[in-house]
Formats: structure tokens, C-alpha cells, sequence
């Protein structure tokens, strides 16, 4: 096996996983903070690089411009979402699936076909190369470290402040929370609104990273998503601060991009990295049911004597 | 200052499960008052209760609170008025979060929340001391999660949390009746010491005679939607047990003999 090529592979891989970390901190929010499996996310994940795309290829937009409103794009979805949940009561997996769906169509729209690439265009990499004459990897991986600690930085501060506050109890307890004065509605509607805003963000950042935006860019992301909290919480579970929290979740991404390109290293088949990432979720959703079916028998003693 | 007028409330209209619970219900509660309410199964308790706080639409009637029509309001505006305690212990408390953090959003009802800290630390100071009187050391475990205590622990909060910010009035719906009889005592007690301490209206849903008796200064009893026995002052010092059931077997035309109606 070649080392160069293999650690050329590890350093894209940290840095793949750092960009698509911005993704995995929203699925955060509505997995783990409002504790619901929101499957807008492969929607909205193509739509940030749809837009992103279309933006500086088609109409010549500076690349950090294009970065916040394929960000705002993504809230737009969110709260497409958000309205199929709370208000018209859908429950929230098939508001997303249903808010994914539509998207398939409407990115095909916004890029008019189902690949644009990036070439000979600026991007914020090229423009960070020029202005500090960092090689390319680097200039990418520093992009990623800064927007992944930005975020994590303002998702801290905000789920403490009074609104935080409230939009965490609300996964936690919808009763309680409504019996304090809080419209859970709008908390809802604003989680899965900040969610599809990362995750949008985190797909414009992989486009401008892989030079293309392309309408199946967002395939899979949910569970590549769940599948990093998932590492990241055995990894880094016994911390308990909120702010290691939101970064392990980072860290489960960029772990699993490594363990992914080990895989494609060993001579696998990239399109098995799915399955791979399905059993990997599946075992972290079985393994404690099964360990606590498994206790509660072998606990079971006749006539209670040892 | 709680004024109920003509409140009607029918579930599942249309259906073979059509149940009237409020049938009505006309109730007048003046500030100060501590009213308990007794009654069997589907009485309507747990119902009236709920009407309150909006929990679900009346089908028809009002419900004035100091001259207020909160009758159509949502749950969550309401809930500015309003200090609720439930049966579950789990349903009044976030478990994944902090004591402190519990107390905090319960501080903020009625409130605006904005993007200010979701908790200060004067706040802790005052959570410290409002604790401490619980007697139950929780003060010193203000950062342990809530998932971490016991039922009655957290009834206690909960009740603290109610009363945190004064409301207009306690709503308390069974919320000892999950509690085995040595907690639930403790509860009833902090109950008392709260709304004498801060001088709250309230009304308190119970299956236990003896503690509608003792408790507050007004009982009312119901069935089948209705209020069919009010009695206040010195005429309920005086009541027993056996005036109760006497009044039971009256209502329900000799046929009591209810599951949940405990004598202890």
C-alpha cells in the first residue's frame, strides 16, 4: 500500500468530516436536543449545494454571499418542515420525508440540471489560498475547523439563553414546558429551522470543497449524521458539558470519514459505505434494548433464592 | 376572582364513546380560596381542572379569571396565570435537565423569554433559599438532572416551581395520589405551607376524603359532570367521612361503591 496516498487520504478525510461535521451539529438539535428524526436533512443538505453552486456558477455571486443564503435556503426547508409538523400535526418523520421529497424536485430546479460544477470559479478555499498562500488541503481544513468552532461556539451560547432554554425542555417535556407559558410550536418550528440552516451551510461548504453541486449530494446524510452522534457519544460520552457535547459531535463525523476511508483503502466498494453506515446506527439503537432485555432475564432467580 | 359559567365539555361526540364530563358547570371561587374537589371516577375533576388551563377547547360556557375571558386562550398564554401540578411526577418536571434549570424556566412564566442568560446567578441564590425550606437537600444538589430524583422529590419541585411565580391560581390535580402514603403526607404538608406562605387561590383534586376534609377552607364534591355538594367555613371543619359518603350514596342513587373512593 502506498503511505502517501494513504495519509493524502486520512487528511482528506479529517477534512471532509470537520465540513460535514456543520451538518451533523444540526441533526444534533433535532435528534438529541427536540428528540425527533428529522429526514428533511438529505433534502436540505443537496439544497445548501444546489443553491451554492448555482449562485457563483450561474450568477457570479461572491462564495461567502453564496454561503449564507444556501444557510437561509436550508432554514426555508426547515420551516417547511416545521409547518407540516406543528401546525397541520404531521408527525415529524413524514414531514421530512415529505419536505426531502419536494426538494429532490425543486434542487433539480434551482440548478436547471442535476450537476453543476465548480471550475475555474472562486471559492472561498481559492480566495483563502490567495490571500495567505496556504495549499490547497490546508486552506480547506482551516475553513472547516473555523466555521465548525463558530457554530458550536453560537449553538452554546444560544441553548443557554432564556429561548435555548426553552427549546431544550421542549424535548425533553412538551407538557411541562407548555404549563411554563412556552408556545412548544414555535420552539419546534425554530429547532428544526436552525437545523436545516447547518445543515445547508455544511452542504454549500462540501461544494465549494468538492468543486460540484449535484442534486444527489444528500443522500444518506441523515444517517451519516446519526451514525456520527452515534460514534461521537461512545467516544466522548462520559463528558457531560454541553459545549463537549456539541463537539463530539464534530468529532464522530471526522471519525467516521476516517473509518469510512480506511474502508475505501482496504478495497471497498464506496457505494457499501451506506450499508456499513445503516449498521452502524442500527447496532447503536439495538445493542441497549437487547442489553436490557438480557438483564431483566438473567436477573430472574426461582423462589428468589440465589 | 374565578368566575365558571354554564362550561360544557362533552368528549367523542358522535361516537359510542360520547362521555359528558362537564354538564353545566357553574363555579364561582373567591381570591384566597383553597377549594379541594372530590368525587368518583369520570366525575369530571380532572376535566374541570383541565378546562381551566385550556388543555382542550369548552364546547361552551366562559371562563372569567379577575374579570378576564380566558375561555378561548391558548394553553401556553393562560399558563401566565396559572401554576399547575399533575398526578405523574414525571409530566411537571424536564428530566434531562438541571434542578436549577427546572426552576429557571418555571421563573419565567408569564415572562417574554428573549436571548438574556437562561438563568442569573441571583436567581441561583433565591432558588438556594426557596429550596431549603422544602427540607428535602435539594439545595445542594441544584445541578444533579431531575431525572435523578425521587417521585415525591420531584412533586416538591414541582409544586415549588408552580408557586415560583405567583399565579392567580394552583391548579393541583391528584398530585399526590401516585405517591405512597408517607410522601404523600410531606407533599400535602409543603402544599400547605406554600399557598398559606404566599396566600395562593387554589384548587386541589383528591381521592383521599380525609385530606379533602382537613385541607383548605372550601370542598366541592362532583359527579357525573356536576357539582352536587359545596360546603365551606365552619359547616366543613365539622364534616366526617361518613357525611361524605352519605352524600355519595345520595348522588349516585345507593349504587356506591367505588373503586378509588379510599377511606384511609
Amino acid at each position: 500500500m502506498n503511505v502517501g496516498g494513504v495519509l493524502l487520504a486520512m487528511q482528506g478525510a479529517l477534512t471532509q468530516g470537520i465540513l460535514w461535521g456543520v451538518m451533523v451539529l444540526g441533526v444534533y438539535i433535532t435528534y438529541k436536543i427536540l428528540n425527533i428524526a428529522d429526514l428533511t436533512v438529505d433534502g436540505s443538505f443537496a439544497m445548501g449545494g444546489c443553491v451554492c453552486a448555482m449562485l457563483i456558477v450561474n450568477k457570479g455571486f461572491n462564495p461567502a454571499l453564496a454561503l449564507v443564503i444556501a444557510t437561509l435556503a436550508g432554514v426555508v426547508a426547515g420551516a417547511v418542515t416545521g409547518i407540516l409538523h406543528t401546525v397541520f400535526e404531521i408527525p415529524a418523520i413524514l414531514s421530512g420525508i415529505l419536505t426531502q421529497i419536494a426538494l429532490w424536485s425543486i434542487n433539480l430546479r434551482i440548478m436547471g440540471r442535476s450537476n453543476i460544477p465548480l471550475l475555474k470559479v472562486e471559492t472561498i478555499v481559492t480566495q483563502l489560498m490567495a490571500i495567505t498562500g496556504l495549499s490547497q488541503p490546508i486552506a480547506t481544513m482551516l475553513i472547516g475547523i473555523v466555521f465548525a468552532l463558530l457554530c458550536i461556539a453560537a449553538l452554546y451560547w444560544f441553548f443557554g439563553t432564556e429561548i435555548g432554554c426553552a427549546l431544550r425542555a421542549t424535548g425533553n417535556n412538551e407538557d411541562m414546558v407548555r404549563a411554563l407559558g412556552v408556545n412548544t410550536k414555535r420552539t419546534k418550528m425554530l429547532a428544526l429551522m436552525i437545523s436545516n440552516g447547518l445543515v445547508g451551510l455544511s452542504g454549500a461548504l462540501v461544494c465549494q470543497n468538492q468543486k460540484y453541486g449535484d442534486v444527489g449530494m444528500g443522500t444518506g446524510a441523515i444517517v451519516i449524521g446519526l451514525a456520527a452522534i452515534v460514534i461521537g457519544d461512545m467516544l466522548l460520552g462520559k463528558l457531560r458539558s454541553f459545549g463537549s457535547k456539541l463537539a463530539s459531535a464534530v468529532v464522530g463525523s471526522v471519525v467516521y470519514f476516517i473509518i469510512r476511508a480506511i474502508v475505501l483503502q482496504l478495497g471497498m466498494d464506496a457505494n457499501d459505505m451506506k450499508l456499513i453506515s445503516a449498521i452502524i446506527v442500527a447496532l447503536a439503537l439495538c445493542i441497549p434494548i437487547v442489553l436490557d432485555k438480557w438483564k431483566l432475564k438473567s436477573s430472574y432467580t426461582t423462589g428468589g433464592a440465589k | 376572582m374565578l368566575k365558571i359559567t354554564n362550561v360544557k365539555k362533552t368528549f367523542n361526540i358522535g361516537t359510542i364513546n360520547e362521555k359528558m364530563a362537564l354538564n353545566n358547570i357553574d363555579f364561582k371561587m373567591n381570591q384566597g380560596d383553597f377549594v379541594t374537589i372530590i368525587g368518583g371516577n369520570g366525575a369530571g375533576k380532572s376535566t374541570l381542572l383541565n378546562m381551566i388551563a385550556g388543555v382542550y377547547p369548552i364546547d361552551a360556557g366562559v371562563i372569567l379569571l379577575d374579570d378576564v375571558d380566558i375561555s378561548r386562550l391558548a394553553e401556553h398564554t393562560r399558563a401566565k396565570y396559572l401554576g399547575r401540578v399533575f398526578q405523574d411526577p414525571m409530566r411537571g418536571t424536564a428530566a434531562g435537565m438541571e434542578i436549577q434549570e427546572n426552576l429557571a424556566l418555571a421563573y419565567r412564566r408569564g415572562k417574554i423569554r428573549g436571548l438574556r442568560w437562561g438563568i442569573t446567578k441571583e436567581e441561583k441564590e433565591l432558588y438556594f433559599e426557596r429550596l431549603k425550606e422544602l427540607d428535602l437537600g435539594l439545595e445542594n444538589r441544584m445541578s444533579s438532572k431531575v431525572g435523578l430524583l425521587s417521585g415525591g422529590q420531584r412533586q416538591a419541585l414541582t409544586l415549588l416551581m408552580a408557586a415560583l411565580q405567583k399565579p392567580k391560581i394552583l391548579l393541583l390535580d391528584e398530585h399526590t395520589a401516585a405517591l405512597d402514603p408517607k410522601t404523600a403526607k410531606k407533599v400535602l404538608d409543603l402544599t400547605d405551607l406554600i399557598v398559606n406562605e404566599d396566600n395562593l387561590t387554589a384548587l386541589m383534586v383528591t381521592h383521599n376524603m380525609k385530606d379533602a376534609i382537613r385541607m383548605g377552607n372550601r370542598l366541592i364534591m362532583m359527579h357525573e359532570g356536576r357539582i352536587i355538594y359545596d360546603v365551606s367555613g365552619e359547616e366543613k371543619k365539622n364534616l366526617h367521612v361518613s357525611d361524605l359518603l352519605a352524600k355519595f350514596e345520595e348522588a349516585s342513587g345507593g349504587e356506591f361503591a367505588n373503586d378509588r373512593m379510599m377511606l384511609s
